[in-house]
């Protein structure tokens, strides 16, 4: 199964993988520009609403939220059909932390979205709600991709299966949307729809937080990604160094983290197998 | 397997899935006709899944008269158990879908032969969908006797197209969830873990459907919007799972 990954490999791959660490520091330091410039916005600069005062301020971070996850799911699902179509395990990986880092976001969305609700209607939960019970059904749907990864042993197979609820899923989310949004009158708070009837100081602020957390997602995303590639990286090399020492043999391998990331990269993607070994 | 696929195609296994159409030699349609037999031959003989499901069915509604504390039910509360109790069943039949096939061989069966692999979903659901109908046979009239207020006579008609729209959606989405759970380590937990969520708005669009029709004095028409969902709903997820199986087969 190794070798069969690492004939599959093509040295674009590797390319790809030194890609995975670029621009994270410029990227990290236009993501803390921006949500701060978002924050600053949201608490000296906008105007107050006049009917929920200053408990709408959590809009500006909720509703950002709950966007990027469900963007990263649906980017987590086409990052699997690359998967399925090329087989490159780094499109699974891709897909894993996408998914992974939404489900991370659909928690903060779901918490707000509590908060928010308490604060305004007196509950933690409401049903008559479309979009934060379709965000519900979304999140425990993808609460099993996890559980789904743990189940497969074979990496080959593991990666497959994830791609296939990935898309699966991907697709879910706006039909589930569609259904549950008909299932319940309109009676969210308004000034969740289009930015055209907000004030401009509002959908301004709100298209700077918008951007803030996307890039915080891409950041965390890209962090995530390059961390990952770099322990597989130095494991890979610990062990090509063993074995030039002579001691690959003796030396058991370590026994794997217990994780539901997917675990190829650490063989297949960094270690080109030494000369001589063939 | 893998290895006995090598045999019939080295060159190609290696880079990329051969298109199932260029190894098809039988028609799908033939294919599709010998699997459904075969399913339905060996439920007949091990009668496996449909008793079981049409049984737990029937027991689910006594237990609802007792955690209800409820003689006779309509309207919403009618649709929701009704619908909340077929779905159920319907998950004890896709956790046992493709149980034999991966105990005993089904699978390395079906791999070696030269045919279409989506001749197993379609044969597949197509099999679900008969252990569905025969689960509403006996669950719907026993639904009436036990717990319905109104008569269920005049509201037939349309609930047999709410339901047959409904089954449709379970059948294909249990097919794909129980192919994706059934070679994993925990499949009879993960099946219903998977399956629940994505069968959420099948249970939406039925119940919504349902409610006027068994609702005292039958109150109207089946809203046409539920049935538009429940038909885009099957439609998509057709497609997808079309496109989908294939990938679960490779090994």
């Amino acid at each position: 199964m190794v070798s069969r990954f690492l004939k599959a490999q093509p040295d674009d791959d590797r390319r790809a993988d030194v890609v995975h660490g670029r621009g994270l520091r410029e990227l990290g330091a236009a993501t803390v520009v921006v949500m701060a410039v978002a924050l600053a916005l949201v608490f000296f600069w906008v105007p107050l609403e006049a009917e929920q005062g200053f408990l709408q301020k959590i809009f500006y971070v909720h509703v950002p939220l709950a966007i990027v996850s469900l963007c990263g799911f649906v980017l987590g699902g086409i990052f699997a059909i690359a998967h399925l179509r090329t087989r490159r395990p780094v499109w699974d990986y891709r897909s894993y932390v996408a998914i992974h880092t939404s489900l991370i976001f659909g928690v903060a969305t779901l918490i707000t979205g509590s908060i928010w609700a308490k604060g305004s209607w007196g509950h933690w939960w409401v049903w008559n709600e479309p979009t934060l019970v379709s965000f519900l059904i979304v999140f425990l749907l993808y609460a099993t991709y996890q559980p789904l990864r743990f189940a497969i042993e074979d990496p080959e197979r593991q990666a497959r299966y994830a791609s296939v609820f990935a898309v699966t899923a991907g697709a879910f989310v706006p039909l589930n949307f569609i259904a549950v949004r008909a299932s319940t009158a309109y009676v969210h708070p308004r000034v969740l729809g289009a930015t055209s009837n907000l004030p401009w100081q509002m959908a301004l602020t709100f298209l700077v937080s918008l951007a803030g957390i996307a890039l915080l997602f891409t950041t965390l995303c890209k962090y995530e990604l390059t961390v990952k590639h770099t322990r597989a990286q130095l494991r890979a090399l610990r062990r090509l160094v063993e074995q030039r020492a002579g001691t690959a043999a003796n030396v058991p391998s370590p026994p794997r983290a217990r994780s539901a990331a997917p675990g190829v990269h650490a063989t297949a993607m960094t270690a080109r197998p030494p000369e001589g070994r063939s | 397997m893998s290895a006995a696929i090598g045999q019939t195609q080295p060159a190609t296994e290696r880079e990329r899935p051969v298109p199932p159409r260029a190894r098809a030699t039988t028609p799908t349609r033939a294919v599709v006709g010998a699997l459904l037999r075969k399913e339905l031959r060996v439920e007949l003989r091990t009668l496996e899944s449909v008793p079981a499901m049409s049984l737990f069915a029937v027991t689910t509604f006594v237990v609802f008269h007792f955690a209800l504390n409820r003689n006779t039910v309509d309207g919403d509360l009618a649709a929701g158990i009704l619908w909340v109790t077929l779905l159920f069943a319907a998950i004890l039949g896709v956790n046992r879908l493709f149980v034999a096939d991966a105990d005993q061989g089904g699978f390395d069966g079906f791999l070696l032969a030269p045919v279409d692999r989506s001749a197993l979903l379609l044969a597949k659901a197509a099999t679900l969908l008969c252990y569905l109908v025969a689960l509403e046979l006996i669950a719907v009239p026993a639904f009436g006797l036990l717990l319905l207020g109104p008569s269920l006579g005049h509201a037939l008609p349309d609930l047999i197209g709410v339901l047959a729209l409904g089954d449709l959606g379970v059948a294909v989405i249990g097919t794909l969830v129980a192919a994706l759970a059934v070679r994993t380590r925990a499949r009879d937990l993960l099946g219903p873990l998977l399956a629940l969520p994505l069968l959420v708005p099948v249970v939406i669009g039925g119940a919504r459907a349902s409610s006027p029709l068994l609702a005292t004095g039958h109150g109207g028409g089946v809203p046409a919007r539920w049935l538009l969902t429940l038909g885009l709903y099957d439609l998509v997820f057709g497609l997808i799972a079309y496109a989908l199986f294939d990938f679960l087969l490779e090994d």
